[in-house]
């Protein structure tokens, strides 16, 4: 597997100016990589601990998915909200939901900038 | 130690309880983070398809010094070919269920990738039967 920069979820939400919807709390957590995919099993599947997951989906499911595989953050491209019932269970679960208005192409062509 | 959960079809907004619950118990039992983490991957899937393709369904979960054993039971139409429903890509979530992100017709092989055995019956008109199996070193 690649070796990342050691990078915090808080440092790439100051880098990329990103929105935080919630999930506050689980902002120091260190980002071991990232997945990209708006299919949930394949994330189940793939995305491994620690990684950012960059996504359009908005409802609860995708906190559930991100909860038991334990990766560090959400990202919404393009300008999506989360669900009402994702945002909360973001909150409990302290996995932070993050927003940007570009497009999933180059928000990940960033954070794969700063990761690398 | 025994828990058992109701899974409702068609609500997604519940769909994965049961599996966050035993991703808690498991935390508190076993040192195995991995055996943790294929566990409840493969629980979450087999909850999923219960509510993306049947109408109810139950889990029972035992959990025993040697291993952790959990049926999934459902009411639904059953899967007619499963070797079919088995290959990676294979279909046939509705449109509403696909727009989630679902429908990638991957859930099965991942419960087979996350459990050391895995057991599907399927009567077609009555239903479909799980069993996951995941054996422990030391608890
Ligand atoms: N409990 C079930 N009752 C009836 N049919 C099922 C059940 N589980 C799976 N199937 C059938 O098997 C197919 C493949 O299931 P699988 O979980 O691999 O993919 P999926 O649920 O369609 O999509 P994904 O899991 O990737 O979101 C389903 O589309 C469905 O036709
Ligand atoms: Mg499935």
């Amino acid at each position: 597997m690649l070796k990342y920069n050691r990078m915090k979820v808080s440092d790439i939400i100051n880098e990329l100016g990103l929105t935080v919807f919630s999930g506050q709390s689980g902002i120091d957590k260190e980002i071991t990589g990232g997945y990209v995919s708006d299919l949930l099993s394949d994330v189940m599947g793939h995305a491994k601990e620690g990684q950012i997951w960059c996504t359009l989906q908005t409802h609860k499911n995708v906190m559930a998915i991100a909860s038991l595989k334990d990766l560090s953050a959400i990202i919404l491209v393009k300008g999506f909200k989360p669900d009402e019932d994702m945002a909360e269970q973001g909150e409990v679960e302290g996995v932070p939901v993050l927003g940007t208005t570009e497009t999933t192409f180059e928000i990940v062509g960033k954070l794969y900038e700063l990761l690398k | 130690m025994h828990f058992e959960y109701n899974i409702e079809g068609g609500d997604f907004s519940k769909a994965g309880f049961a599996s966050s619950q035993l991703k808690k118990v498991l935390k508190q039992l076993i040192t195995d983070h991995k055996v943790v983490k294929r566990t409840v991957v493969a629980l979450y899937e087999a909850e999923v398809n219960v509510v993306a393709h049947a109408y109810l369904g139950v889990v029972i979960i035992d959990i025993d010094t040697d291993k952790i054993k959990i049926q999934i039971n459902d009411k639904g139409p059953g899967i007619e070919d499963i070797s079919k429903a088995m290959e990676e890509g294979f279909s046939t979530a509705s449109e509403k269920v696909r727009e989630m992100g679902f429908g990638a017709g991957m859930g099965l092989s991942n419960i087979k990738n996350n459990s050391d055995d895995f057991k599907i019956t399927s009567e077609v008109g009555v239903g479909t039967k799980l069993e996951i199996i995941a054996y422990l070193k030391t608890i």
